[in-house]
């Protein structure tokens, strides 16, 4: 952090300030003069809460997206189906057992065995063929999006979470004070917080896991030269058939959050391929750091366009990129 | 990917241009060119014209994939731009944003205004290489749809603009079946003939250079990026003239005409019939309208529910690009050398 605050003095300042003036926006009183203008806090803690957990959701996707491409430079496409697929099992398994939390394992199990049988079948044979693999994981999408549509009809389905997990909880933040001078605090969805802690967490698990172990090393290896890493005496295709699983299994359980969070319906598939797109293209591909920078930017890019601007949302997404690859062809943490 | 054929320039100036000129092109056009003798009107509209269009549209991506090397789903976004607007600098129903200009200054406008916005698109996208390039211009197309639909002053929202109807020129009313098939048909070839001539020209071999050595033709004193922008541009223009016809065919543009899964159609169609060659683009469209308009039937006939088509559609495009990455050219061409060669020593038989 010293050495970029050193790099980049007038950067590191416009950070600082931006900061800064969050930070004010977060915990004091607004004056009238700032609800007046851009509405009141409570509109904007809202659009804020809601942007950082939805970048928890996109950082589950887009992480196992990201480290797939990392490592094998494979572009899943079929990834945004993974997802959706998590969302319906999970959905299923809560449903019929009553346990919200046997979901996860279930979903992160079925998944990433389907990842495997995924790399197995067409990205081992597809080995350097990158138009080939994208075509082809263009097709399975389509042709699973299809089954899915047959076998579990375009309803919406909701997964409900458990009760000590339903309702609001009172948080620490004030959003403004009533005339007899009581303050007023905010309440958030209590779902929607843990949801966030646990993508947190996963995400530390993951950083952890790549930095700190054995395995880690094999595949931060992996990803510098592969060729290298198998002549070593590595079992390579067993580092990707199990990096392969983990990134599949956290699509799943990313399927089973975004149930919780929204809905499972038809065409989230492709509505979260493009999330994890844009993230990994902002943040960078194949940087773990750099899928949860870029989730956490699209994530509230999204609720504070359509909160603030609401007919031209999507083009603050779409900005970010465009300005994002015009500097940085790489993406904000990829590497040259 | 040989696109280059053998072109042997000693023999070719022997012969004129209509003995050039393989006699499979004389009997496709002369049949293209006497169809609405025979042939109904909804399959000269709907089928044949459905055809031409979606096939310029496939045209303008085989051009950037088969010779630039760069696939870019973007395509029916521009297609989806100059339709737009025409919409809006012309007349449609929605009288409150159209403005009713005239068509000389429309269509041509539109068509401008379509090229700026795929060299846009093409400076960003080419700042990316391969697979990076099919995810940013995949974005790119999403994020276009989304601002289509959110977008009520300019795009009309989800409704978007209907009763877009051709001028009427020359006293014909374009939009009857047997006019708009020969505008269709006049389009698609000039777009055909255009791609093949500059295939062959400076540029086209340039870019295809550029295509397979980048760092080569830098060196040899290429601009690199400028070739490539270039054919986004000239890719631009020949979806954005696809656009405004399909726009004239179905009279309506809205944001499902530019959505996710047309997009991919569009690279479905230029890869089941093969990025290796142009006519590649038309013959993927006609098998892909043939699919789309009969898989239904098909599918009842075998008493499978109608609403599955999506699947078979999905099922041949994986079936085909899991066994011949060339598509169905590169079938007929592996078909074709099979015969060429012994069965028995697999050398190729010397007289054919």
């Amino acid at each position: 952090m010293r050495a970029f605050a050193n790099r980049h003095p007038v950067w590191s300042a416009i950070l600082v300030v931006i900061a800064a003036i969050v930070l004010w926006l977060i915990f004091a009183i607004w004056p009238k003069g700032l609800s007046d203008a851009i509405g009141s806090k409570k509109i904007f803690l809202n659009a804020l809460f809601n942007g950082v957990t939805l970048g928890g959701l996109y950082f589950l996707v887009a992480s196992g997206f990201t480290l797939i491409f990392g490592l094998m430079r494979n572009v899943n496409m079929a990834h945004g189906t993974l997802y959706l697929l998590g969302g319906y099992i999970g959905f299923y398994t809560a449903d019929s057992t009553g346990y919200w939390l046997l979901a996860f394992p279930v979903a992160f199990v079925i998944v990433g065995l389907l990842g495997v049988l995924l790399q197995y079948v067409v990205f081992r044979r597809m080995e350097g063929q990158d138009l080939r693999q994208t075509l082809v994981t263009i097709g399975i999408s389509i042709v699973v999006a299809d089954l899915m549509l047959w076998g579990f009809g375009g309803n919406f389905f909701n997964i409900s979470p458990p009760s000590w997990l339903s309702g609001p909880v009172r948080t620490f933040l004030v959003t403004g004070a009533k005339s007899s001078g009581e303050l007023v605090y905010l309440t958030y969805p209590m779902v929607r917080i843990v949801i966030f802690a646990a993508a947190v967490l996963v995400g530390l698990a993951m950083w952890l896991a790549l930095n700190r172990t054995r395995i880690g090393m094999l595949i931060r290896a992996g990803v510098d030269d592969r060729d290298m890493l198998s002549a070593t005496g590595a079992r390579i295709q067993l580092v990707f058939a199990g990096v392969f699983a983990f990134g599949a299994g956290l699509a799943g359980i990313a399927g089973v959050v975004g149930g919780s969070f929204q809905s499972v319906a038809p065409g989230e598939d492709t509505r979260f391929l493009l999330a994890s797109l844009v993230v990994v293209i902002v943040g960078g591909m194949g940087s773990i750091p750099g899928a949860a920078l870029g989730a956490l930017l699209i994530g509230l890019a999204e609720q504070f366009g359509s909160v603030y601007f609401p007919t031209y949302a999507v083009v603050l997404t779409f900005i970010i990129m465009v300005v994002v690859l015009a500097f940085r062809p790489q993406g904000l943490m990829g590497r040259a | 990917m040989a696109v280059l054929d053998a072109f042997d320039p000693a023999r070719a100036r022997d012969r004129n241009w209509i003995e050039r000129v393989p006699p499979a092109y004389w009997v496709l056009g002369l049949l293209l060119l006497v169809m609405p003798a025979f042939a109904g009107d909804f399959v000269l509209y709907q089928i044949m014209g459905w055809t031409f269009l979606l096939g310029m549209i496939a045209l303008s991506l085989m051009f950037l994939a088969g010779y630039g090397g760069m696939v870019s789903l973007a395509q029916m976004s521009f297609a989806g731009l100059a339709g737009y607007l025409v919409a809006i600098f012309g007349d449609s129903a929605i009288t409150a944003i159209s403005q009713g200009w005239p068509w000389w200054i429309t269509i041509p406008l539109s068509l401008a205004l379509t090229v700026l916005a795929a060299t846009g698109v093409g400076w960003l996208a080419v700042r990316t290489e391969g697979i990076y390039t099919i995810m940013i211009t995949l974005a790119i197309a999403a994020a276009f749809f989304y601002f289509t639909r959110q977008n009520y002053d300019l795009f009309n929202g989800f409704q978007g603009f209907n009763t877009i109807l051709p001028p009427h020129l020359f006293g014909v009313d374009w939009r009857a079946p047997v006019p708009f098939y020969y505008l269709a048909l006049f389009w698609a070839v000039a777009a055909y003939a255009a791609v093949l001539y500059l295939s062959r020209a400076p540029f086209g071999l340039a870019l295809q250079g550029v295509r397979d050595n980048p760092r080569r033709m830098a060196a040899l004193g290429y601009n690199v990026t400028a070739h490539r922008v270039a054919a986004y541009a000239f890719a631009g223009l020949i979806a954005g003239i696809g656009g405004i016809l399909l726009t004239w065919q179905s009279s309506q543009i809205s944001p499902g005409t530019i959505g996710i899964g047309p997009a991919i159609d569009v690279l479905v169609v230029a890869v089941i019939g093969g990025l290796r060659h142009p006519i590649g683009a038309f013959l993927g469209a006609f098998i892909f309208v043939l699919l789309k308009t009969f898989a239904v039937d098909v599918l009842i006939s075998l008493g499978l529910s109608g609403e599955r088509f999506q699947l078979l559609i999905g099922l041949c495009f994986l079936a085909i690009v899991f066994f011949s990455p060339d598509g169905l050219l590169g079938l007929w061409d592996r078909l074709r050398e099979r015969g060429l060669r012994d069965p028995l020593t697999g050398r190729a038989k010397d007289d054919r």
